[in-house]
């Protein structure tokens, strides 16, 4: 029963930004969910967002303690060696038991699924690296007009990550 | 709400998912199937197969079992059952929409 006179969301552009876990399950479920409703995805992967699809990085990925209210840790706390590895790891465990799959195959199912990776020329620039270095998986490096060249047709949002 | 499917009264919801499993058989799910622009094969009915055993033991479905679940893959089950898969399936299969986000 679809509606097609309305005006539904067609296709879902995201801009990831940063590389704190939150931010990157935020911009994977909602990607991953938009494929799961019918709606093309496609994810530019810039700054920061870089170390999500950057091999030697993806796995390593860490939520921010610090500068992080809604940890409710002091800041002075928040700051101690070890913390942010502590408090990811307990958020880890919380995301498997929701069955959430970890960096690395979330990325294999939002290629399966349908879903364009891009790389930021000028980030990959910035950072110094190569294809090489980035999942097998990234469609391509493009530049924002590239990107902004992609998103075409009615029902087509961006969003900033 | 009822719905004529396959010459017989069906309760469905809303969104046209079945309400009452036990009034599923084949030929309400290939009425459904041609209404969701998707031709059976026998592949698909592998995957409706393994859909509803999942039901059955009230096992919650999401993208990323059924890629693990040996009978198909992701790419696959998006190949399958174009715009929205586990919707698709789910509603040919007759048992409810999977509630997961992943």
């Amino acid at each position: 029963m679809n509606n097609n006179n309305e005006a539904r969301v067609k296709k879902m552009m995201f801009i990831l930004s940063k590389a704190t876990l939150d931010n990157v399950y935020a911009a994977f479920i909602m990607a991953n969910g938009a494929r799961m409703e019918g709606i093309e995805a496609e994810i530019f992967f810039t700054f920061f967002g870089l170390e999500a699809i950057n091999k030697s990085k993806l796995e390593h990925l860490h939520i921010a303690t610090v500068g992080n209210p809604a940890m409710h840790i002091p800041t002075m706390v928040a700051g101690l060696p070890g913390m942010e590895a502590l408090a990811t790891k307990m958020m880890k465990k919380e995301m498997e038991k929701l069955d959430l799959p970890d960096v690395g195959e979330f990325l294999e199912i939002l290629t399966a699924s349908g879903v364009k990776l891009w790389a930021c020329k000028l980030a990959v620039d910035m950072f110094h690296l190569k294809k090489e270095d980035l999942i097998d998986d990234v469609d391509g490096i493009l530049t924002i007009g590239d990107f902004y060249s992609r998103a075409t047709g009615e029902g087509t949002h961006l969003l900033f990550i | 709400m009822l719905k004529q499917i396959a010459n017989i009264e069906i309760n469905v919801n809303d969104e046209g998912y079945l309400t009452d499993f036990s009034q599923w058989n084949k030929d309400v799910a290939m009425e459904i199937a041609k209404e969701e622009g998707v031709e059976l094969t026998d592949e698909h009915w592998k995957v409706i197969d393994y859909i509803q055993e999942q039901y059955r033991n009230e096992v919650p479905l999401s993208i990323r079992k059924v890629g693990k679940s040996g009978v198909v893959s992701i790419k696959d089950f998006y190949r399958l059952f174009p715009d929205g898969p586990l919707k698709k399936a789910t509603k040919i299969a007759g048992v409810p929409k999977p509630v997961s986000c992943i």
